[in-house]
């Protein structure tokens, strides 16, 4: 019927090493792109907190991308897609020895490139869950974190769906770019997080307001054109489900972003900004796991549909005890739960060439996607749950609530994201007699 | 009539308000500041640049009551802005020697009582 997607063409660029170039060129570009979207994460999350923890909260992000790459690199790779057992990946690749400039199986980009963008994957989702904790997690902390949930959570669950002898993956669920272990495992985290830290001591006595909408639109907005590259480039190629997931990329969210607004309009007869940003990532997120399963038309529903859950989430949420401070669950783990199973009910093969759903036929499709969409959840919570709590027997996962009052930049960071500078005074001014540098002698201070 | 000032932390500013409502105090002004009142300052690098900072933000609270009132008013600022730590803050209460509601030209004490809106 879709007779205008079709490989022929796929495999004229490949040379004789394996290699397609253009395929090659474009996963570098889809790489850099998902890597940015780790700092775009850390502005959307900055301009939701407030002005005291700003770069406390971007920092979180930045933090996750210094150690979940050296830990992708060590041992991550390796755990999610070397060999070993349907739960879990051996160490072959441990330190990437083995690891080479050939493509894989299937693949006809070099191994390297594939490493480095599924690392860009690990350190977003990592990073993805310190909103559940912004203003009252210790720096030290998440950073130690990190590094146990990318090996623990992250890289079991991309096992179980991206390597070829992933437990899910045995069982042909379809996830295209990550519902499984991005969006449902750091929603399902993120809830876990929120429980073991604890609500910040101001949650639901004061209002806390966003201290830059401008920041969390434009971080979204920039999530938003990193996700060409995530969802895109999950295809490896420039042909095949590449053109079909770059276009989802565009309907699901743009969707999503006019329902929000609806319901925003219909609510309280004015569009939000803060929800529009909301809109796009929920949007982006749905479309995720379905980017290069469903047709067009489909992903522009998905985009609708998935804006509902996540709404009445976040509408719901602040009116509990549950301090999940800026709706990871909501925006990410109900988004991508909605996403898997769509998947089971819209895939259709004459657009993937690989399945359909129960709509076109294949209702056993539906069963397999209930299984991922009930299996994430799970393991990520319990996971993500016993490691904090073994963290906090440990030491102090949160700051004093002194600090948590006077705001993490200054008591984490030693700094603030809005200076005055008045009463700022020089620590070590340079004494004006001394002009020349080599003559001053290290004073103590 | 007095001028009561309060000097509170950033962090207390709600809890404040929320005393003085319960003291049934209306009529009240808040602005931040900066200021100094002997706690320990906070040292911040910038790159190579290391500064001390010796001013730290405070909320200002100016209320002005009739004489019955300002016990009730300083005792909830006081109560609401403490911690224990140093750099909690200071009230003050000066006399006022006029007061003029601008709406109506009423003066002095019935310029601070609160009239119930319509």
């Amino acid at each position: 019927m879709h007779d205008f997607i079709s490989f022929p063409g796929l495999l004229a660029a490949v040379t004789k090493d394996g290699i397609d170039s253009g395929a090659t060129a474009w996963m570098l570009v889809a790489t850099a792109m998902v890597l940015m979207m780790t700092p775009a994460l850390g502005l959307f999350y900055a301009g939701l907190v407030r002005a005291k923890n700003a770069l406390n909260t971007f920092m979180m992000s930045l933090g996750a991308m210094a150690v979940a790459s050296i830990t992708w690199g060590a041992v991550g790779y390796s755990l999610a897609f070397g060999k070993g057992n349907g739960f879990i990946g051996d160490l072959h690749f441990a330190f990437l020895r083995n690891v080479t400039n050939g493509p894989q199986a299937g693949l006809h980009i070099p191994e390297l490139v594939f490493v480095s963008f599924q690392a860009s994957f690990c350190i977003i989702t990592a990073a993805l869950i310190s909103g559940a904790v912004v203003e009252r997690m210790r720096f030290g902390a998440f950073l130690a974190f990190v590094p146990l949930w990318a090996c623990l959570v992250y890289a079991p669950m991309a096992h179980w769906v991206w390597s070829s002898d992933g437990w899910l993956a045995n069982r042909h669920v379809m996830d295209f770019a990550g519902g499984v272990p991005v969006e449902m495992a750091s929603g399902f985290s993120a809830l876990a997080a929120a429980v073991v830290v604890g609500a910040r001591k101001d949650f639901g006595r004061q209002a806390v307001l966003p201290h830059n909408g401008v920041y969390a639109l434009l971080g979204a907005s920039l999530l938003w054109f990193g996700w060409f590259g995530f969802n895109a480039g999950s295809a490896f190629t420039t042909g095949g489900q590449a053109p079909l997931a770059f276009i989802n990329t565009l309907l699901a969210p743009a969707a999503t972003l006019s329902v929000w607004m609806l319901i925003d309009y219909l609510r309280g007869r004015k569009a939000t900004a803060i929800g529009a940003a909301t809109a796009i990532v929920v949007g982006a997120v749905g479309i995720t796991p379905a980017a290069g399963f469903v047709s067009p038309m489909s992903a522009i529903l998905l985009g609708a549909l998935a804006a509902l859950p996540a709404y009445t989430l976040i509408v719901w949420r602040p009116r509990t005890r549950l301090d999940e401070t800026l709706d990871v669950l909501a925006a990410h783990g109900l988004a991508g739960f909605t996403g898997i199973l769509f998947i089971g009910l819209f895939a259709q093969a004459s657009w993937n060439l690989t399945g359909n759903g129960l709509l076109f036929g294949n209702p056993i499709q539906l069963g397999r996607q209930a299984l991922a969409a009930g299996a994430a959840p799970v393991y990520a919570f319990a996971g993500t749950f016993v490691l904090l709590k073994l963290m906090s027997l440990v030491g102090r996962i949160r700051v004093h609530e002194a600090d948590e009052g006077q705001g993490l930049d200054v008591s984490q960071h030693g700094e603030e994201a809005y200076t005055h500078g008045e009463g700022a005074i020089l620590f070590r001014p340079l004494e004006p007699e001394l002009e020349d540098a080599e003559e001053r002698t290290p004073s103590a201070v | 009539m007095k001028l009561v000032i309060g000097i509170v932390r950033p962090e207390k500013a709600n809890d404040v308000l929320e005393a003085l409502y319960r003291a049934k105090v209306r009529g009240l002004s808040m602005s931040r500041i900066r200021g100094h009142g002997g706690e320990t300052d906070s040292v911040e690098t910038y790159r190579g640049t290391t500064v001390k900072v010796e001013l730290a933000d405070k909320i200002r609270f100016e209320v002005g009551v009739s004489d019955n009132f300002v016990q009730p008013t300083v005792d909830a600022i006081a109560k609401a802005a403490q911690t224990g730590e140093v750099g909690d803050g200071k009230i003050f209460v000066v006399p006022v020697e006029k007061v003029v509601r601008i709406r109506t030209g009423e003066e002095d004490t019935a310029a601070v009582t609160p009239v119930l809106e319509r």
